[in-house]
């Protein structure tokens, strides 16, 4: 049988999904292999405070607003 | 009041910046100590911002923060249509953290005060860890009830209603990647215009050509703002992060906005340039100048809702001290940081020149930001 390209891209993702669905997902990136995320110069958000000023100061010069994302962050290194 | 306004919303992110970093670990202990001067356009707006997180047990974190706007208002609007001002803001935030298990919850009020302006604000969030903390899911929810004020007009009281929901999902991609996808909706219902600002408009019959009116702005809006980050090692110690975030609203903007910063550590400092693009298109309702008086429901001259590019240049340079610790103090930084913001605006018009009606240079706003604060871990 003939199998087109997309079904070729999409059985593995398919098989994945399934195997997923029958256990836990194993971490990709064990937590001692997390050091280099876990630096300081890592954080997304290192200084909440100065952040939240900086997009006072976008948010009332610009018509946009929201979006910009803080939550979430840090890396599980703890 | 479009600058009040914006505080509620970043006092927002304020929250949950300073909420959950992880599923299952609270946020550290740390007082900043903040001090901000934005000078531009004739606007000068300087203040203390002052945030302190403290855990209480092992599943409870406080968080306060205590930030201040003062203004002295020149501005290109101001000059050409009323009479400088100065004002004050206060804003005070009180927020909580509860960690269960993988979960953390936090609830938080704001309040934000001026002698024509209030806001109250209350927000909830939830954020989960999973996939071994490789993934980081957080709700949050946020309701603000704003009453309006006039200072030359007791009688004048008016209010508008904001929501705020966002998604925002953290990911470890790789050992060197981290990423962060945040989708935040935002509904507005009210009175969402500023109530001194007014709309020009051609008058054969005033000898400059043109006369002023009330703006009337629709009394909805909803917008949606998807944003993308992504944050990257590098070999050799330093970081490298992109971002993007898409924009739309009921109101017809459109917007773009693309940064990319770059993060060296050398020693006990660490230097970080930033440069972050911004195009926006304008509001449906937006005219630089309307053919007469009423000729639209809706009509709007605020610059925020006209089509423009802005440009960000910053330069943040932070030193850590006390990294052995001192008494009850773990560690600490002191931080510069300075913003340049250019913005082109693209049809709104410089009256100031004297040039002809309709045919006046496009004003250029051209500001200084400047941040310096002291961050102390305990």
């Amino acid at each position: 049988m003939k199998t087109t390209p997309i079904f070729r891209l999409l059985l593995p993702m398919l098989l994945f999904a399934g195997l997923s669905a029958c256990g836990p997902i194993e971490p990709w990136v064990k937590p001692y292999e997390r050091d280099r995320l876990a630096d300081p110069i890592m954080s997304l958000d290192p200084d909440p405070v100065s952040t939240a000023y900086t997009h006072h100061v976008f948010e009332a010069r610009e018509g946009s607003r929201g979006g910009e994302g803080n939550s979430g962050g840090g890396c599980g290194c703890n | 009041m479009k600058y009040r306004r914006a505080g509620i919303v970043a006092s927002i992110l304020l929250v949950a910046a300073a909420g959950p970093a992880i599923g299952d670990v609270l946020p550290d202990d740390r007082a900043d100590i903040l001090y901000h001067l934005y000078d531009g356009g004739g606007v000068t707006i300087k203040g203390p911002s002052i945030l302190v997180r403290k855990k209480a047990g092992k599943s409870v974190s406080f968080v306060a923060n205590y930030y201040v706007d003062m203004i002295s208002s020149a501005s290109i609007d101001v000059v050409t249509t009323a009479s400088p001002y100065t004002e004050e803001r206060e804003q005070l935030s009180i927020g909580m953290d509860y960690l269960r298990g993988n979960t953390t919850m936090s609830i938080s009020v704001t309040n934000s005060e001026e002698s024509d302006f209030t806001s109250d604000s209350y927000s909830f969030s939830v954020s989960q860890g999973m996939f071994g903390d490789l993934t980081t899911l957080t709700l949050a929810y946020s309701l603000s009830n704003d009453e309006v004020r006039r200072s030359d007009d007791d009688t004048f009281v008016r209010e508008a209603d904001r929501q705020f929901y966002s998604v925002g999902l953290t990911q470890i991609i790789t050992r060197n990647l981290i990423m962060g996808l945040n989708v935040e909706t935002i509904t507005d219902e009210g009175f969402l215009n500023n109530p001194y600002r007014t709309v020009r408009y051609v008058d054969s019959s005033n000898p400059i050509g043109y006369s002023y009116e009330a703006e009337l702005y629709p009394n909805t809006r909803t917008s949606t703002a998807v944003g993308i980050r992504a944050r990257y090692y590098l070999p050799y110690r330093a970081a490298i992060q992109g971002e993007y975030r898409f924009f739309t609203d009921t109101w017809g903007i459109l917007s773009h906005t693309g940064a990319i910063s770059y993060t060296h550590p050398w020693g006990a400092w660490t230097f970080t340039g930033k440069y972050r693009h911004y195009t926006q298109d304008q509001a449906d309702f937006y005219s630089d100048l309307f053919p007469r008086s009423e000729a639209t429901n809706f009509r709007g001259r605020d610059k925020e809702l006209s089509k423009f590019v802005s440009q960000n240049f910053r330069l943040q340079a932070s030193y850590a001290f006390l990294q052995d610790g001192w008494g009850f103090v773990d560690k600490g930084t002191v931080n510069l940081i300075y913003d340049q913001l250019l913005i082109d605006y693209d049809n709104f018009r410089d009256l100031t020149t004297g040039a002809l009606v309709g045919e006046e240079p496009a004003y250029r706003l051209d500001a200084g930001v400047y941040q310096i604060f002291v961050s102390l871990w305990f």
